[in-house]
């Protein structure tokens, strides 16, 4: 069935952009103190001193906690915590920016001031910031998911291999940008603890903080109305969120404590640079018959995050023999996080260009040689796929960019001043799916509210679900509500993933199934017509009638693998003698499974592919290792797309319908689409210029002086 | 809170004289770069001086001169008509700049004022740097170098003067018109900036509480073209790693009356003068300049991070050339 989205199609857009949308930093509570964290220069030592005297002399200071002062906190073990060392608790410091006091005031402009005036002493001890200055003193770490796979005989597999390609490959440390700063308002009233904050998982905050404040959960509800952009860096639970809630219940005052831009750097998580190796050995005809990846990253000196660069190239292309091995390397800096896209995101960019110059070595078409490298099940694990349109996607990305017009040779489309240049690159992300639960709520007008403890952080949950109870109901979306945002809602995962439309469109899916089944046992006669619904309330005497419903991935889909894939095309131009690279032309197609709402996955893809265009030319949070610490906390250092880079850009989906992943036919939408764009723009900058850049992002500076 | 006075005044005399008793005020104008510093803790001005309403806000044109008001709003200026006619340089130079909404609100003479993009001039104040704070040395030198300036440096400071409109008024050879506490005085743009040698944190000659008032730009013989090239990371809303601001006269098929400044690569706009005088009667077709154009920058001192801008200022330049000279 196709599902029509409305016209007007983004149910809360209008509150958007008219500013009526209320995102955590707007809620007002009466009597709330200001939290501001005072931060640590250095990036490594111990704090010996904190000197407050001349912050508590700044008007309208309420407290100031250090280490010698706060209130003690068990260490933060649970999973959704981003860091588990809570600043404060201890007198080390092991990265710049780290907390080393919190001012609270009765205004924010005095709780900044106040915590510019904090004056701090140090142990000074070495820092290594730098983890490519330490990459012999990489380790593995216990993760989700292995560090390390091997499958075949990879020494056979290259012994075999006729063409090779071995090179190295990085990618640069990223931050997520969300424009709305992260936000928390926390509201203690003796009893229960409301929690209004800009998060990605209500229900993974309440966890977190039922386990440092030592409280049930039921006594702590937290609220998101609305969060402007998350993209990972709002999916942990930072310390920022647990100190308002502590200081809230210490001061028996609402405290707010809202980051700004610079701290956002620092306050919650990046996504860490990669150092890749891929070794690719082909037999003549372009088989592959030997893959070897490894992916190295910085973590914390506390924490652990691994930035599984080698996910996609474990499950991507038919090869007897694959081999990948991920390390950290532990550095002074803060832990890194997910970021869109984790893992693949990064990963990839090693991969496909790999690939593209296994392409050149052979003398083949880039798009030929995936296809002769097609996977039909799964090559590591030897699952097969639950649903995998990939060769659609190359057929139809390949005819809407117009791929057969490309001649083979680097340089030889030259246009004007410009060289350009065309490449592609392959998408692939895993699917995560986590369980939900939702309430559908009839009332007598006829109208339905979806209720669930999901978020929307931009990614347009409130308008995909009512389209999916919409066709269970047979009534029109724009006839279905949703509430969401809230712990005292049925609970529902995280949105990151991808993996809300699965999850918790599943459980919408089978809470409106509910609910029409009781309304068909409710109803006088069978043959119960939607436009009836309010009257067989109204027979019964019922003023609404409810139905829960949820949805948990099956033990039997487990045997399959499950990912979105897709094929990237790009088109650069770059000035012959400025030497600018610009993207003028992007195409995706994807296999995602069914798209329950082709708007909003067209959206979601589009952010993708521009961010794409981000990591492949401009993005790279540069770090000054010698100060240890970022040299542009802002947005005019460090620089994202704006509207002028963004091309001619074309989104296509294959048409599935996935029989595994849900029982809606579809996978993840979300993060696929950064995926394999900045390895296809690589790739272009090659074919237009031929120099082959091994890095993103790829700037003037690396293209002067050759060709 | 960092308390400070705001007042707003109507009169320069006024303006000039608030300011003569306030040593750690400044103006206000259209605010664009001053409030943000003030928000990052760059400065803290104790007193405000709010100019908007003074009476500089022209765009005039006659026989001998373009005159600006500084307070007139770059958008203003790039879309004033006889601008856009008589000056298509200026108007290239403005709309390459920053966005449309700060143009809208940037002044120009606050755009001459811009302090540099040096990230460690505008990290936090800890981070040591001689602009913003003399004598805490310079950490951009040995750290992220890739912004940084390549001539006209010192061993205090690199940073670069971000303007894009300074660099096509320099070409142009304007003039700023200056006045203070009872005196006025008219000044080239080209010596308007200077180097960071003894005082760093001065950019200008300004003297303190000295008002750019206007800006004069010379007419141009009519046969005279000119093109504003940038080069940077993104398409919009970003400052050159390197621009160039060419003009030239078209005499028959040769060039004359070459003037060149570049952006991106000094502490101010950087004239060439020696490579002016080596194009100076050459062909309008370009043949022939490669040689002029290897000597740009040959007196640069880059640092390893930013080596790439002497060859690129070549290439920026060798485009402006071709697009001025209509032989591109």
């Amino acid at each position: 069935m196709t599902i029509r989205p409305q016209s007007g199609h983004r149910v809360d857009g209008l509150v958007k952009v008219t500013g009526r949308a209320r995102y955590a930093g707007d809620v007002a509570a009466e009597g709330v103190v200001f939290g501001c964290f005072a931060t640590s220069d250095i990036p490594a030592g111990k704090v010996t001193s904190v000197d407050t005297t001349d912050a508590e002399a700044e008007p309208g200071v309420v407290r100031i906690w250090t280490h010698e002062n706060v209130p003690r906190l068990p260490k933060l073990t649970h999973a959704a915590a981003g860091e588990s060392l809570l600043p404060l608790q201890t007198d080390r410091v092991t990265f710049e920016g780290q907390g080393i006091a919190l001012v609270l005031a009765e205004t924010l402009e005095a709780a900044e001031e106040a915590a510019r005036r904090v004056r701090a002493t140090y142990e000074v001890e070495p820092a290594q910031t730098d983890f490519r200055m330490a990459l012999d003193q990489r380790v593995v770490i216990d993760d989700w998911a292995p560090l390390s796979t091997s499958v075949g005989d990879f020494a056979a597999g290259l012994g075999r291999a006729q063409v090779k390609v071995d090179q190295s490959y990085r990618t640069a440390d990223r931050h997520h940008h969300a424009i709305e700063p992260a936000a928390v308002l926390a509201i203690w009233d003796g009893r229960e603890m409301l929690v209004h904050d800009s998060t990605q998982w209500g229900y993974g905050v309440r966890a977190a903080l039922a386990q440092v404040l030592g409280l049930p959960p039921t006594q702590i509800r937290v609220v998101s109305e609305y969060v402007g952009g998350g993209f990972g860096a709002k999916g942990s639970v930072w310390p920022y969120e647990v100190y308002a809630a502590v200081a809230a219940r210490e001061l028996g005052r609402p405290v707010k404590i809202v980051l700004s831009r610079s701290q956002s750097f620092t306050a919650h998580g990046y996504q860490p640079a990669t150092d890749q190796r891929v070794i690719l050995g082909a037999t003549e005809d372009g088989c592959l018959t030997a893959v070897r990846h490894e992916s190295i990253n910085p973590t914390a000196i506390l924490d652990d995050h691994i930035e599984h660069g080698t996910l996609g190239t474990r499950s991507m292309y038919q090869c007897p023999a694959i081999e990948t091995q991920e390390h950290v390397v532990r550095v002074h800096r803060g832990s890194p996080t997910f970021m869109r896209t984790p893992h693949e995101g990064p990963g990839m960019v090693g991969l496909e260009i790999a690939m593209d110059e296994l392409a050149y070595a052979l003398h083949l078409d880039p798009l030929e040689l995936r296809r002769r490298n097609y996977a039909e099940h799964d090559p590591t694990n030897g699952k097969p796929f639950s649903s995998n349109a990939l060769r659609e996607c190359y057929d139809i990305g390949a005819e809407r960019f117009g791929w057969a017009r490309r001649t083979h040779p680097p340089k030889s489309m030259r246009d004007g001043n410009d060289w350009v240049g065309w490449g592609m690159g392959n998408a692939l992300m895993g699917t995560f799916r986590f369980g939900a639960s939702a309430r559908t709520t009839l009332t007598r007008d006829g109208r339905v509210r979806i209720e669930t403890g999901s978020q929307e952080i931009g990614t347009g949950t409130r308008t995909t679900l009512p389209l999916v109870a919409a066709e269970i109901l047979g009534i029109p979306a724009d006839r279905i509500t949703v509430s969401l945002g809230d712990t005292n809602l049925p609970e529902a995962g995280g949105t990151f993933g991808s993996s809300t439309t699965i999850g918790v469109g599943s459980a919408v899916r089978e809470a409106a199934t509910q609910l029409r089944h009781r309304l068909n046992q409710l109803a006088a006669e069978p043959g119960l017509q939607p436009h009836e619904y309010g009257e067989v309330l109204a027979l019964r005497g019922l003023d609404q009638l409810a139905a829960e419903g949820g949805w948990a991935p099956s033990k039997e889909s487990g045997n399959f693998a499950m990912f979105a894939f897709g094929a990237v095309f790009a088109e650069v131009r770059v000035d012959a003698l400025l030497r600018v690279p610009r993207v003028t032309r992007l195409v995706g197609a994807y296999s995602v499974g069914r798209v329950i709402d082709p708007i909003g996955a067209r959206a979601q893809i589009t952010g993708g592919m521009i961010w794409g265009i981000g990591q492949a030319l401009m993005e790279s949070s540069t770090m000054d290792h010698a100060l240890g610490r970022y040299v542009s906390k802002n947005l005019t250092g460090g620089l994202v797309p704006v509207s002028a880079d963004v091309p001619d850009l074309e989104v296509h989906f294959a048409d599935e319908f996935d029989p595994h992943a849900s029982p809606l036919g579809a996978r993840g939408v979300g993060e696929i689409g950064p995926v394999g764009v900045a390895p296809a723009i690589a790739n272009a900058v090659f074919h237009a210029t031929g120099i082959r850049i091994r890095e993103v992002p790829i700037r003037v500076e690396h293209l002067m002086g050759e060709g | 809170m960092r308390p400070f006075h705001y007042e707003r005044v109507s009169e320069p005399v006024k303006a000039i004289a608030i300011r003569a008793v306030a040593p750690n005020g400044r103006y206000l104008a259209g605010g664009t770069d001053l409030l943000t510093l003030m928000k990052d803790g760059v400065e803290c001005p104790d007193h405000l001086i709010d100019i908007n309403d003074l009476p500089f806000r022209h765009i005039e044109l006659d026989s001998d001169e373009l005159r600006i008001g500084a307070l007139a709003r770059l958008s203003d200026v790039a879309d004033a008509e006889l601008v856009r006619r008589e000056y298509p340089l200026l108007t290239q130079s403005i709309e390459a700049a920053a966005s449309a909404q700060v143009r809208n609100a940037a002044s120009i003479g606050g755009n001459l004022l811009q302090r540099t993009r040096c990230p460690y001039f505008r990290s936090e104040t800890v981070v040591p740097c001689n602009k913003r704070t003399p004598g805490s040395g310079c950490s951009a030198i040995r750290g992220d170098q890739r912004t940084l300036a390549v001539v006209g440096t010192s061993a205090v400071c690199s940073a670069a003067h971000p303007s894009d409109l300074a660099v096509a008024l320099v070409a142009l050879d304007a003039h700023v018109r200056l006045e203070g506490a009872g005196s006025t005085r008219t000044v080239a743009l080209r010596q308007f900036y200077q180097t960071p040698d003894t005082a760093p944190d001065q950019d200008t000659i300004l003297r303190p509480g000295e008002l750019i008032v206007e800006i004069v730009v010379p007419r141009l013989d009519p046969r005279t073209v000119g093109h504003y090239a940038k080069v940077r990371d993104r398409a919009s809303f970003s400052f050159a790693l390197v621009s160039a601001a060419v003009v030239l006269r078209r005499d028959g098929d040769q060039m004359r009356n070459v003037r060149i400044a570049l952006g991106g690569v000094a502490p101010m706009p950087w004239r060439l003068p020696a490579v002016e005088r080596a194009l100076e009667g050459t062909g309008l077709d370009l043949r022939g300049v490669a040689g002029a154009l290897e000597t740009i920058l040959a007196d640069a001192r880059p640092l390893p991070g930013n080596q790439f801008k002497v060859s690129l200022a070549r290439a920026v330049v060798h485009r402006a050339l071709q697009l001025a000279a209509g032989a591109a």
